[in-house]
């Protein structure tokens, strides 16, 4: 990893602890709050440490 | 009928200066952002689509959802640069302009409060981290009953260190309270997702006047400098996302 990949994937963690805790918390129209705040910190880490990556490039090369 | 409606913000009322400025700002997906108003208070919006399927789906996909942060954010950044204003929780929708309308009229005299609470003030990240702990394992010895006291002895001085160290970050969590106006505190971060150095111990928010945030960063580094095995670091100046809703912050 390098060290430019580190550093903007820990000011997104940090975004993402305010926008998705933090904030008014409206009820508007249509209730997109992210149910789990745990699920989005797990898949977090396909963000950072992208072992699985390319999984879709893959799939997309062996469409006819 | 309008288009329905992301809403970014709450604030106060812009001057002309200040919706000139705003009505060159691009939100998400490129949308232009304008204001909805209401006596003195506003919402920041900007057009959204409205099927609600396909914005979920977004939201569940990684880089999709990263890309709307930043781009809630970025609109959050500049108008908090033109007015004083109360950022909203991401995705927060309404069918049209009417329902934004509606819910400012609502709820008027709480935004006017919380408001008047956020005037002035920023909020800074303040993340401690453990490092270097005592190692826990025993060096190999001689007889099985020294290697057992060796042990004993060494998961004691790491109990200690941790004591300590806990101990240490709660004085600077409260001298670092004694400064700002509020705290708020966050779960720490796994290491595994930020990839930081350490054992994220405390993850807090602070509200302060937006002319002292140099001075909070740079006590925020002295006081942990102090500590051995603690390092700091320091975030923002953010909108007072983490102070934006009527009753956050540790009521201790």
């Amino acid at each position: 990893m390098t060290p430019a990949v580190a550093e903007r994937n820990v000011a997104l963690i940090d975004l993402l602890d305010r926008l998705l805790e933090g904030g008014v918390e409206l009820t508007g129209d249509l209730t997109l709050a992210i149910a789990d705040v745990n699920l989005v910190r797990i898949s977090l880490r396909a963000l950072i440490c992208p072992v699985e990556a390319n999984h879709d490039a893959i799939d997309t090369r062996r469409r006819p | 009928m309008t288009a329905a409606q992301y809403v970014y913000a709450i604030g106060r009322e812009l001057d002309p200066a200040a919706l000139a400025a705003l009505a060159g700002l691009a939100g998400i997906d490129g949308a232009a952002v304008g204001q909805i108003a209401h006596r003195h208070v506003i919402a920041i919006a900007s057009a959204a689509p409205s099927d609600e399927t396909a914005l979920r789906a977004r939201l569940e996909r990684l880089d999709e959802l990263a890309t709307l942060a930043k781009a809630h954010e970025a609109v959050v950044a500049a108008v908090a640069a033109l007015t004083v204003i109360a950022p909203l929780r991401l995705a927060t929708i309404y069918q049209n302009e009417q329902r934004v309308h509606q819910m400012l009229r609502h709820r008027h005299d709480e935004f006017d409060a919380l408001l008047d609470r956020l005037a002035g003030m920023v909020e800074v990240g303040v993340k401690l981290y453990l490092d270097n702990l005592s190692p826990d394992r025993a060096a190999p010895s001689s007889s099985g009953r020294a290697y057992l006291q060796q042990l004993s002895q060494r998961h004691q001085r790491r109990d200690e260190d941790w004591r300590n160290a806990a101990a240490a970050v709660q004085r600077i969590d409260t001298a670092l309270a004694a400064h700002a106006l509020d705290r708020s505190h966050h779960r720490p971060q796994p290491a595994q997702l930020s990839g930081a150095a350490g054992h994220n111990v405390l993850n807090a928010a602070y509200l302060i006047p937006n002319r002292r945030v140099t001075e909070f960063a740079e006590l925020a580094q002295r006081l942990a400098t102090q500590q051995p095995n603690i390092h700091v670091e320091v975030t923002g100046p953010w909108a007072p996302y983490s102070f934006a809703t009527p009753d956050t912050g540790d009521r201790s």
